[in-house]
């Protein structure tokens, strides 16, 4: 049996009254896509938030590949190896398409301080920011400004972003959230690209895509697990069934 | 990161250098010395810009640095110290630690907090200056000579037009050049959106700090060369707040975030003011308007709107 390579124990998150997070414990091996699934406030950003840093529990424990990141900075966890997205895409505005993701390869040293060098003539940042756009498949796009792109392209230049960091854990945050039915198959063809690749825990409401990608489905419910398992168990899960799914779905 | 055409480059270059050529060649004492003043009113405005253009923040306390450069070569030319390579870098470094120990307090806040811890910061400063009277308080003092710079005088307007010229442009290419480089590119990125960069590993802390100090000195530099321009140095020429204010509207008429807009906005705010305070004592108000004539009709900047006219 393999390691895990991260592990959450017993993370809490007390945002006022709220337990938000309720004692969870996730494990997402090498290279799996684990799907977070869940009605809406059942805290599944905040737990991807806890993970990503953006967040700190106020009890538990978060170890990525053996090191324990639960108070560790967003940047610190960013090169060690965790890269997300977020649920409105978040691009740099006034950069172009392919400048987004050359910032994700600086990012991946501690000091951005260079005065000299344009970036643009920095060769291996200006082409693994090239590669990681045609990973997700907007290399033509790569002049525009990226408040000019669509939604969707945005989510992709967003994926580029992250991606462009290398990370060995991406946390996608509804991929599929706003995109029209194209480009949803599209999105799902682009996850199931990048499977075996980095190790992907998804957020994500869109079932069809969830039981087709996902390795393991993990079941959030007003911040606690639920059930955790793979596809078709969840599927089958009378709890799950009832208390999301709906039990006469046959999602 | 606003890239202007080709075209609009090469023009600036000529237009600069000529503009530069001819007043070293032609111009009289008043020229010389009014072209001094927009070269380093200019400068102070690309620190501005920055901070404000690339940073994304509202400084309203870049007098303080202003004022650092021009109270620190002054105070040192009383007690007899005028040697530019020496004195210079102090006064520099001065304004520069300045900024980094105030950027890293303020720069713990955003928004209207960070225009408010600024402004007080520099306000500490011009209540400082006016309390201390060896340095003449509120009066001010007269400088007892220029700097020399290796020994040699400045004396001379011209040389003095051509050494701030001079300094304006290496800053400027430094600066255009530096906004390009991976530390432009993660101050803006972080300006954009500083939970993006944030989570792929830009230390946005780090950098608008860096950015602050770099801006500081910057500013500090112009406070140098104002001294020596003046020879005279009080808070409120040189600490107050409206300096602060004036250097943000210069950034803004020209165009945040392109550093030379800077420039062209320090030269046409000066020379706004320089004509319109020949007429009436309310040119604030004169400027006021063309600075909203600028915001609301000019959107893209003075310059690539000055292309559009004359390619169309």
């Amino acid at each position: 049996m393999t390691t895990p390579l991260l592990r959450t124990r017993g993370v809490c998150k007390r945002l006022g009254g709220l337990l938000v997070s309720d004692g969870i414990s996730i494990e997402v091996m090498p290279g799996e896509l684990h799907a977070i699934i869940g009605p809406n406030g059942a805290g599944k950003t905040t737990l991807l938030n806890q993970i990503g840093g953006q967040l700190i529990p106020t009890a538990g424990t978060i170890v990525f590949d053996g090191v324990d990141v639960t108070s560790m900075s967003v940047q610190d966890r960013a090169r060690l190896g965790i890269g997300r997205t977020f649920q409105v895409p978040r691009v740099f505005q006034s950069f172009s398409a392919a400048d987004n993701p050359a910032v994700g390869v600086l990012g991946r040293k501690p000091h951005t301080f260079g005065l000299w060098t344009p970036v643009r003539r920095l060769t291996d940042c200006a082409s693994q920011a090239r590669a990681a756009l045609s990973a997700v498949g907007v290399e033509d796009k790569g002049d525009a400004r990226a408040e000019l792109l669509s939604h969707g392209d945005r989510r992709l230049v967003e994926i580029a972003t992250a991606l462009a960091g290398k990370p060995r854990l991406l946390l996608l945050d509804e991929p599929m959230a706003g995109l029209g039915r194209d480009e949803s198959l599209r999105m799902s063809a682009l996850l199931k690209t990048m499977k075996g690749g980095a190790a992907i825990v998804m957020v994500e409401h869109d079932m069809d895509a969830v039981f087709s990608l996902a390795d393991t489905v993990t079941v959030l419910a007003h911040g606690k697990v639920i059930a955790s398992g793979r596809p078709e168990d969840i599927r089958t899960n009378p709890q799950v069934r009832s208390s999301y799914l709906g039990a006469d779905d046959d999602a | 990161m606003t890239t202007l055409p080709l075209s609009v480059r090469i023009g600036i270059v000529c237009v600069a250098t000529a503009a530069i050529a001819a007043l070293a060649a032609f111009g009289d004492q008043t020229m010389l010395r009014f072209a001094s003043r927009i070269a380093i009113m200019g400068l102070a405005a690309v620190a501005v810009d920055v901070v404000l253009g690339y940073a994304g923040l509202v400084s309203l306390g870049h007098a303080a640095f202003f004022g650092l450069g021009a109270y620190v070569t002054g105070a040192l030319a009383l007690m007899g110290h005028t040697e530019g390579l020496i004195v210079w870098p102090i006064a520099v470094g001065t304004a520069a630690l300045a900024a980094l120990i105030i950027g890293a307090l303020a720069l713990r806040t955003s928004g209207v907090y960070f225009i408010m811890i600024t402004l007080a910061f520099a306000q500490m400063f011009y209540y400082g200056a006016n309390a201390v009277p060896g340095l003449g308080g509120a009066d001010g003092f007269r400088l007892p000579s220029r700097s020399t710079l290796g020994g040699l005088p400045l004396d001379n307007p011209r040389a003095f037009f051509v050494l701030s010229a001079f300094i304006l442009v290496a800053v400027l290419l430094f600066a255009r050049r530096a906004s390009f480089a991976a530390f432009g590119y993660a101050l803006q990125a972080a300006r954009d959106d500083d939970v993006r960069s944030a989570a792929s590993g830009i230390e946005n802390y780090r950098l608008r700090l860096a950015a602050f100090a770099i801006s500081g000195a910057i500013a500090g530099l112009a406070g140098v060369l104002s001294a020596n321009l003046t020879l005279y140095i009080a808070p409120s020429s040189v600490l107050s707040w409206h300096l602060s204010a004036e250097l943000l509207v210069m950034v803004i008429l020209g165009m945040a975030g392109t550093l030379y807009g800077a420039v062209v906005g320090a030269a046409i705010f000066l020379a706004l003011v320089e004509v319109i305070s020949h007429y009436t004592d309310f040119w604030a108000m004169y400027v006021g308007i063309a600075v909203i004539a600028r915001v609301l009709l000019i959107r893209d900047g003075l310059l690539v709107t000055l292309r559009r006219l004359v390619t169309a």
